[in-house]
């Protein structure tokens, strides 16, 4: 089984030797191995890429889709930028926070599912886009959200 | 669950030649269509014979900055007159409000954005491809990447290398050095320039930055001969087609290729079926979220950057997103500013700040607290973030709201007089929240590796 080390070593061939750039792809292979950035992940992928760990959080920092603080094992993403707000985003968002019992920004109890509204995705001409452990579903009604919670928490 | 409306609305079929509505992921579904063709023909010919052809066609930039993509290819020094690595950075991390066209080409033609990489990458004599793609798109990269391995499998590639990097979700990183810095694995934030990328870019080479559109055009360039591109469209400076981003209250939203010069009318109400419902058209979010909406009466105006540019507008990423009279015009404002605000890097001060100052001056006048002098304080910061920053992300803030104010200031002085917003909860975005203002945004962690 190879390991994160030798994962994170295979990435830097990617680029020029000497360079930071394996740096994102080895956040995310870590956030994907730990479900979100925490201390050890982080201090993990600094090991990896012989960087301070600081470095590394500095960087984490700056990107959205990098979770600093623990996050469910699924997330919904509910894109309330001006093309879907203009159809119905506001109350797609809405409809999650009644089905899962949480305002955007929180995760379930059961630490299941974490809601987040988010900015343009890039499907302005099929609102409303959820993204749903990151893969979108275009055109999302207020009365889809049940089922997609329901589907994915079935999964 | 909806297919986004992607077709050749009108005009030659050059982006999207060879798309019937089944995605061309295969090698041999885009050899059928001619695939690979052109790049043949290219690298049978000098290097800068093909960034002369470039530069005939007059193909402009299509991520928003309409700059020449052949005289940009003229600008990289040839390898006998720099010890250092060439590279090719595209840019596919299509982030601007509105815009959604670069990950079509990525899901339903990929192997010709490969094409035209290559082509490029002959032209400039670059060895090394890096396709930055925003960290969102997941089936985008996978069709990508997919098309990559095809096309190493098939030693298509020759001594070119392509690697797809992936973003982590940050729209600054759509700005062409802060791609850079973001590419070197540092903190998105834009670099000061000169140097321009062209000579000192990723890890201080020569680097050629184009948008995905731009360089999925090229292929399609050499097809029809750069002299015969050149006269498509709106000529001089707007040559070819484009694809256009329709989407917004409108009967038949999607992508459209079409060329330049048809009129913003055209578009929405002959290709996209008009306003739906009885409902009328109260601006247009032109260009993307980033620029000068536009106004009813200047609906005639022909998409391309001359006629737009003579109104104030800008045609960006060619959006084209369709506001009907039931969105309370200081909401769009204000959900404008937030975004801004959100993606705002910090690095330059009248950005960072300003941004702010606009999301509290939106939210005065629409919750009623402000005054006719906060109207004039809205212009002011605008104007003191425009042109003063590193890149245009703080222009992108102000240019928005600077002309709402503008132009829709009878609307704005009503929610002064009312004391708050006269459309109550009947606005289309009324109460839609902004990412910057849900729970734990803004919290910091308490533990911070050292």
């Amino acid at each position: 089984m190879t390991t994160f080390y030798d994962e994170v070593q295979e990435l830097k061939t990617r680029y020029p030797e000497g360079t930071r750039s394996a740096i994102l792809p080895a956040l995310r292979l870590a956030q994907e191995r730990h479900g979100w950035l925490s201390r050890e992940a982080i201090e993990e992928t600094a090991d990896a890429l012989d960087l301070t760990p600081a470095y590394c959080y500095s960087v984490a920092s700056f990107y959205d889709m990098f979770h600093l603080e623990p996050v469910g094992r699924h997330t919904i993403e509910v894109c309330t930028n001006v093309c879907c707000g203009l159809v119905n985003a506001q109350a797609v968002l809405e409809s999650f926070e009644r089905e899962l019992g949480v305002a955007p920004g929180e995760t379930t109890e059961d630490g299941q599912v974490t809601l987040r509204a988010v900015e343009c995705l890039g499907g302005c001409s099929t609102p409303t886009i959820v993204a749903v452990d990151h893969v979108y579903r275009q055109s999302v009604t207020p009365e889809d959200v049940p089922s997609i919670v329901a589907e994915l928490l079935n999964d | 669950m909806t297919e986004t409306t992607v077709r050749v609305a009108e005009g030659p079929a050059l982006v999207l030649a060879g798309y019937q509505g089944e995605p061309l992921r295969s090698l041999e579904s885009y050899r059928a269509v001619g695939g690979y063709v052109q790049l043949q023909k290219a690298r049978a010919e000098e290097p800068q014979a093909v960034i002369q052809q470039m530069i005939e066609s007059n193909l402009r930039g299509r991520g928003g900055a309409f700059f020449p993509t052949g005289r940009k290819a003229s600008f990289i020094p040839t390898p006998d007159k720099i010890a250092k690595p060439i590279y090719i950075t595209v840019n596919a991390d299509e982030s601007e409000p509105g815009t959604f066209k670069d990950r079509e080409i990525m899901l339903k033609v990929p192997h010709r954005l490969i094409e035209g990489c290559l082509i490029a990458a002959h032209a400039i004599q670059s060895k090394r491809v890096y396709i930055y793609i925003r960290g969102e798109y997941l089936e985008e990269y996978e069709s990508l990447q997919g098309a990559v391995d095809q096309a190493r499998d098939a030693e298509i590639l020759g001594e070119v290398d392509i690697v797809i990097h992936r973003g982590a979700g940050a729209y600054i990183c759509g700005e062409e050095t802060a791609l850079l810095e973001s590419l070197e694995g540092k903190r998105g934030q834009p670099r000061s320039k000169p140097p321009f990328p062209a000579v000192s870019g990723v890890y201080a080479s020569p680097t050629l930055i184009n948008n995905v559109e731009s360089i999925t055009t090229i292929p399609s360039i050499f097809a029809v001969g750069p002299e015969e591109y050149a006269k498509i469209g709106a000529p001089p400076d707007s040559t070819g087609t484009r694809l256009f981003c329709l989407s917004g209250n409108v009967e038949r939203p999607g992508v459209y290729e079409a060329p330049h010069g048809i009129t913003v009318r055209h578009l929405i109400d002959d290709i996209g079926g008009g306003v739906p419902g009885g409902h009328t058209l109260k601006a247009v979010m032109m260009g993307g979220s980033s620029f000068p909406v536009m106004t009813p009466d200047d609906l005639d105006t022909p998409l391309d950057a001359d006629s737009l540019g003579k109104k104030g507008y800008f045609i960006g990423s060619g959006v084209v997103t369709v506001i009907d009279e039931r969105t309370c015009i200081v909401q769009f404002a204000l959900r404008v500013a937030q975004f801004y605000m959100h993606e705002s890097c910090g690095k330059c001060t009248p950005c960072r700040v300003g941004t702010r100052w606009l999301v509290q001056l939106m939210r005065a006048v629409e919750e009623g607290t402000a005054s006719e002098r906060d109207l004039e304080l809205t212009l002011d910061v605008c104007d003191r973030i425009i042109g003063k920053c590193l890149c245009v992300l703080g222009d992108s803030a102000a240019m928005p709201v600077a002309s709402c104010v503008t132009k829709f200031r009878d609307e704005f002085r009503a929610h002064l007089e009312h004391g708050g917003c006269p459309f109550g909860a009947d606005s289309q975005l009324a109460g839609l929240l902004a990412p910057v203002d849900q729970h734990g945004h803004t919290t910091v962690p308490q533990e911070v590796p050292a």
